[in-house]
């Protein structure tokens, strides 16, 4: 009940922001910062909870972004429709990649995940219709009433989205679901032997993580007003998806959102003032650090000095 | 699509040249993951860093494939430390290190990417030799030299790898860790010298490579990302380990993407290998000559 009411507030905090006079550019950067959040709780349900690692976040977010923009092209479908098509798509290649597992682990799993990213590319660049490698220019439609620009009315949207999947990463850990995903994880041998359906929970691991990946990629090509493969598929989201819930901590819902928020906020201040090069640099020697260093992230370090108390 | 034997012949003749290429920058991964079971996913990003290496050594006036060469001990050292660090931080702690392994070396790849756009800049960098830009005529055909010298050094890398792994006391050594570790140790050896010898050889290796990379072409700091998809297509498809497999696996890859390439375009050439390993690990996990 507790997490009901501070989810609820923080959800009506960002729609009054949204609506009150603050600079333009804090939407702006904080749309990026919610997309992360919902990125990074999503891998945490797979490879967090399961421990399958998926470098391939970018194929579920640039899928998702593209199967809106083909619905918004073809049939000029409003951002709802894109949002729950682009969800069922990327749980559909989830499913795919849950099928996966049945024969790979560890960095096979991880490896085929790379794969299908750029097989994604290769095709979406292949693919006329949507602007083949050079991308294609959106024009946005009209921004609904009570938001002041389109740029706002995403923040509250994916502010929405990202609401939503911080709840079902915390209903599956706290599930029977994640304690047995918890199983699959610490081994998934004995996981079998003990009777955890561990076919059936990797599947629905694999399907929720990238149903909630494709959502997250769906507003992407309206918030730019442009979408082009090479960015939408890019390595950058899978090795940022994977940084976060590990800097922040795997174990726990909380740890993804605080790593997103963190590592986030950080980027757009880094972005802004140095370059986009330093952006992935930050991420990369941060992911070293964590993992060499503390390897339950944020959360296990307040844990520790809690405990010593 | 255009199709003539004279085209398919021609593709078949590039994708041999080209397969030996991704045979030689894949030996190393071949070793390393292959042979060591380390999830080595920063090797391509090692081996473009190598290019990079090559590329400044080559600068002060010295042949391309040569500066490869004089930069082997600097490289295998750099192994030994990579892997003595991964073994003392994951290895040795056993159970969870999975994830932390794999999630250690995509970041330590990213490391070397941004630091060399930070160090080179984004831009394309190119050798000069006297093979580089000239090419031998055959009847008809022309092959480009670069290719042929890429062509014999790796054949000559790959020779020398499986000799040395199967004549010699060290590489018979480093076979046995790959089998059976525990055996190994009870037989008094160290396996995690045995290891970190390797796995500098993979590394010293991995330069060499990439010198040959920007023989064959210009070489940039994202490059990486593609050889995920050649070397680990080459590795997974040999079965792991295997030296001669791991030849076998190059043609067929180069072969395949030259075909690709020549009838359908070169904007359908990267997912070539990445469609092949998934594949690979979808039907035959254990590859041709799996152990």
């Amino acid at each position: 009940m507790k997490y009901w009411i501070g989810a609820g507030a923080l959800f009506i905090a960002a729609v009054a922001a949204a609506l009150s006079p603050v600079n333009e550019y804090f939407f702006y950067a904080g749309y990026v910062v919610l997309t992360f959040v919902v990125l990074s709780t999503a891998w945490n349900i797979l490879g967090g909870y399961a421990g399958y690692v998926n470098f391939g976040t970018g194929a579920f977010f640039g899928l998702g972004s593209y199967s809106a923009v083909v619905l918004f092209k073809a049939l000029g479908a409003p951002l709802a429709v894109q949002i729950v098509a682009a969800a069922a798509v990327g749980a559909a290649l989830g499913f795919g990649v849950g099928m996966l597992t049945l024969r790979l682990r560890g960095i096979f799993f991880a490896i085929a995940t790379v794969a299908i990213l750029f097989i994604m590319e290769t095709l979406m660049m292949n693919w006329r219709y949507v602007g083949g490698a050079t991308g294609l220019q959106l024009l946005r439609p009209e921004v609904l009433a009570p938001f002041g620009s389109y740029t706002r009315m995403l923040f509250v949207v994916m502010a929405l989205l990202a609401v939503l999947a911080v709840s079902v990463a915390r209903w599956v850990q706290v599930s029977w679901i994640g304690r047995g995903l918890r199983a699959i994880r610490d081994s998934e041998e004995a996981a079998e032997s003990a009777g955890v359906p561990t076919l059936r929970l990797k599947l629905f691991a694999c399907t929720v993580s990238g149903a909630l990946m494709g959502a997250a990629g769906a507003p992407m090509p309206m918030y730019l007003s442009f979408i082009e493969p090479a960015s939408s598929f890019s390595l950058n989201w899978g090795v940022s998806a994977l940084a976060m819930p590990m800097i922040g901590g795997t174990a726990h819902w909380i740890g993804p959102v605080i790593g997103a928020l963190l590592l986030g906020s950080i980027q757009q201040i880094v972005t802004v003032t140095i370059s986009n090069e330093i952006n992935v640099l930050v991420v990369g020697v941060l992911l070293v650090l964590f993992v060499v260093l503390a390897p339950d992230g944020i959360v296990g370090l307040f844990k520790k000095v809690l405990g010593r108390k | 699509m255009i199709f003539s034997f004279d085209l398919l012949f021609e593709a078949v003749l590039f994708g041999i040249l080209l397969g030996c290429f991704y045979a030689a920058v894949s030996i190393g991964l071949s070793v390393s993951f292959g042979l060591l079971d380390v999830p080595h996913v920063a090797h391509p990003a090692i081996m473009v860093l190598g290019s990079y290496c090559a590329y400044v050594v080559a600068g002060w006036g010295l042949d391309p494939i040569l500066s490869g060469v004089v930069l082997m001990p600097v490289f295998f050292v750099l192994g030994v430390l990579i892997y003595r660090f991964y073994y003392e931080t994951f290895e040795r702690r056993g159970s969870e290190a999975g994830v932390r392994g794999l999630a250690f070396f995509f970041g330590l790849a990213f490391i070397i990417e941004v630091g060399l756009i930070l160090a080179f800049g984004v831009d394309q960098r190119t050798v000069q030799a006297p093979y580089i830009g000239s090419s031998l005529a055959l009847g008809e055909y022309r092959i480009p030299y670069r290719m042929l010298v890429a062509f014999g050094v790796a054949l000559v890398l790959t020779a020398a790898l499986t000799v040395y792994l199967s004549k010699t006391f060290t590489g018979r050594a480093i076979k046995a860790v790959a089998q059976d570790e525990p055996a190994l140790r009870l037989m008094g050896a160290n396996p995690v010298r045995i290891k970190q010898w390797a796995f500098g050889i993979a590394t010293g290796v991995s330069v060499l490579a990439g010198a040959m990379l920007i023989i064959v072409g210009p070489v940039e700091p994202a490059m990486d990302r593609l050889y995920i998809g050649r070397t680990f297509c080459v590795v997974v498809l040999a079965g792991l380990g295997s030296m001669t497999g791991t030849l076998v696996a190059g043609l067929i890859l180069g072969i395949a993407e030259s075909l690709v390439l020549m009838f359908f375009g070169a904007s359908w050439a990267p997912a070539v290998a990445f469609g092949l390993l998934l594949i690979v690990l979808g039907i035959r996990p254990q590859g041709l000559f799996g152990r």
